[in-house]
């Protein structure tokens, strides 16, 4: 995955607690074998009038004009609640969103976020409100928002974003040490291996 | 101090690095995947650019999504379902990976078919985007879930980054009474000890009444520890193990065979070796078991009444029940046995090997299934089907008045496809009873094959032992 870079862009209010992952990205969205292509199911019970027609619910923020190709997402306490579907962090990532700010997250849709190029940050309720709307400047690196409100992160999720890592990468970091294992298993246990 | 529990073995000699924390890179010797959690993880490396790193040690079965009625085709009744497969089959394709695919003898549900190609062994370590893969460490091998994301992990590096988890002992001492079976032993195990007993476990079962088991029961046995929320459940390895394994199609040969089994004589625990938790079961006690409620661990003996939510002091238990009994329609009080039923479910990797076939035929052979109740047989694999026809088992099923079907996973779970009518009362013996997952409010029992048979005769729950003669 591509590391993370600077992000410049106006921020998307979703101001609204407990939005589940169904909510994210409906179980009837889901019937693909891809992460990808699910970017038009994302928030699809509440961007579109009916379920077959697709017709655009004006009054839904992310139909808003104004905010076409936003990244950044703001959002209410407990954001990305329920099930543990990787499918709602994949559809956000693919519709453009690389950030997302919220008083407090789902545990699992955290670790998901990390996983997959998006950065979760947390910011109390009072301090996200004023950013409706606003251009923003999201400094990872640094750690900062419009160079002057700080942010925490863990070391790792940080290095993990910033580098663009992902498990594969971190596990071929112990490349040598696998190969090695491989040798001598091989002449260990030689019924083992196909 | 040099006593070892058998799981530690295991996690030992897969060790490739300690990360520090709890944490070590396990090397994973082989890969099970499906094609509705597993084709996923296929494409999704596809999509990075990276490859599988050894797909000889991968295989992949078509189980979850495709249609188990006779002559079936790629259509499916679950909508879209027809792409899983098809993107299974071009994923597997392309990465090199051997799938047993429709028409292969060696189709089945993944953990019925994996044991019989002999695609798991002792001592080995086996993964599967799939929750249910603890079957499998029934044969001495650490074998347990993970998701779709790991899974890529697992088939670009051959390793998996894994928290330890601590070791538990469930001893099941003393003998089975007569009709008892593996899958009482277990649902009587979680009704005590609850869903969550063995969260952040390794389990182990051993005991006498586990080594008297076959190696299919033993299965069974192991299918349910991820209900127990263990990490994953294992068996140490005997003469049946070593006897089952020899001479399957993937099994070392020759001289590869002889040294396996010269090591897999070490892979149990050593006497002496310490568990982070011991629980001891008198297998005597055990009484044929059936679920009531939304949870594996709300069941209890057949002759036992629906215990009152007030019986549990804990508020969240309190409401579960409450909430349970009002998804299954029950009441305080009742007795399993007064409840009717309108289906009955033979099927899913817990319960549809040729043993449990055969073990049900003993009880169909002269009877029918009772008016009104729809009653289905799907075998775990293609070859539990055509061993089964070959002794005519399928005959006596059907002469009963069960629908006698191709295998997969079926209505075990509900995909979207088929399933059993809204508010039906199902017996199956299947691993879930939680609310709809044989269809939309559709009310599940698990239990024995055994008793599923006599059920679907009966008309009612009800044990084997219970019926008239014939
Ligand atoms: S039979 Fe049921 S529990 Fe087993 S793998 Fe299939 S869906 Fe899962």
């Amino acid at each position: 995955m591509e590391g993370f870079q600077t992000i410049n862009s106006k921020a998307i209010p979703l101001l609204l607690i407990n939005v589940d992952t169904d909510a994210i990205i409906p179980s009837r969205e889901m019937k693909r074998v891809s992460k990808r292509g699910l970017s038009e199911g994302l928030f699809a019970g509440w961007r579109y009038k009916s379920n077959d027609s697709r017709e655009l619910e004006p009054d839904f923020i992310l139909n808003d004009p104004e905010y076409n190709g936003a990244k950044i997402l703001l959002g209410g306490d407990n954001f990305g609640c329920g099930s543990s579907r990787e499918h709602a962090v994949w559809a956000l990532h693919e519709y453009g969103i690389r950030v997302i700010i919220a008083p407090s997250f789902g545990a699992i849709f955290y670790k998901n976020c990390i996983r997959n190029g998006i950065l979760p940050i947390l910011l109390s309720d009072q301090n996200i409100e004023p950013l409706s709307g606003k251009e923003l400047k999201i400094n990872l690196e640094n750690q900062l928002i419009n160079d002057d409100i700080s942010f925490e992160i863990a070391p790792a999720d940080k290095e993990m974003l910033l580098d663009g890592l992902d498990d594969i990468e971190l596990n071929l970091k112990h490349v040598d040490d696998i190969r090695s294992f491989e040798n001598n298993d091989r002449v260990k246990r030689p019924w083992a291996y196909l | 101090m040099s006593e070892k529990t058998l799981f530690d073995k295991l996690w030992n000699s897969h060790t490739v690095a300690d990360l520090g924390d709890g944490v070590a890179l396990l090397y994973i010797d082989r890969i099970f995947l499906h094609e509705r959690t597993g084709s996923i993880s296929l494409i999704g490396l596809e999509d990075e650019g990276r490859a599988v790193a050894n797909p000889e040690k991968v295989f992949c079965t078509m189980d979850h999504i495709i249609d188990t009625v006779p002559g079936r085709s790629d259509t499916t009744t679950m909508e879209g379902g027809r792409e899983f497969i098809e993107m299974t089959r071009q994923a597997t394709a392309q990465a090199g990976i051997r799938l047993f695919d429709i028409g292969d003898q060696r189709q089945g549900i993944v953990h019925v078919t994996s044991p019989e190609q002999g695609i798991v062994l002792p001592g080995l370590t086996l993964v599967c985007p799939d929750s249910h893969t603890c079957t499998q460490g029934a044969f001495g091998a650490l074998a347990w879930g993970i998701g779709s994301t790991e899974a890529e992990q697992a088939l670009a590096t051959n390793v998996l980054r894994v928290e330890k988890p601590k070791n538990m002992r469930v001893t099941f001492d003393g003998e089975l009474s007569a009709g008892v079976t593996a899958k009482d032993m277990i649902l009587h195990l979680i009704s005590a000890y609850s869903t969550s007993g063995a969260v952040g476990y390794a389990v182990e079962f051993a005991g006498t009444a586990v080594s008297i088991l076959s190696m299919e029961s033993r299965m069974t046995l192991c299918n349910m520890a991820v209900e127990f929320g263990a990490f994953t459940g294992m068996i140490a390895v005997d003469e049946k193990t070593v006897d089952y394994v020899e001479g399957r199609p993937f099994t070392p040969q020759g001289a590869l065979w002889d040294q396996a089994v010269k090591d897999w004589e070490d892979l149990k625990s050593d006497s002496g070796a310490k568990f982070d938790k011991e629980i001891v079961v008198d297998a005597s006690k055990i009484n044929p078991t059936v679920s009531w409620g939304t949870s594996p661990g709300q069941s209890i003996a057949i002759g036992e009444t629906i215990p009152s939510p007030e019986s549990f002091t804990e508020r969240n238990q309190n409401i579960a029940t409450k909430n349970a009994q009002k998804y299954m329609a029950v009441t305080p009080g009742t007795r399993l046995n007064d409840l009717k039923i309108d289906a009955a479910f033979i099927g899913s990797c817990t319960n549809s090997r040729l043993t449990d076939l055969r073990r049900v035929a003993k009880i169909l052979q002269g009877r029918k299934v009772a008016k009104g109740i729809r009653a289905i047989c799907v075998p775990g694999s293609t070859k539990v089907k055509q061993d089964a026809e070959a002794e005519g088992l399928d005959q006596i099923f059907k002469d009963a008045g069960f629908e006698w079907r191709e295998s997969g996973c079926s209505m075990c779970f509900f995909a979207g496809g088929e399933s059993f009518g809204f508010e039906e009362r199902v017996i199956s013996s299947t691993n879930r009873n939680f609310e709809g997952r044989q269809g939309p409010k559709t009310r599940t029992h698990i239990a024995s094959p055994e008793t599923v048979a006599a059920s679907a005769i009966a008309g009612h729950i009800c044990a084997a032992a219970d019926l008239e003669e014939v």
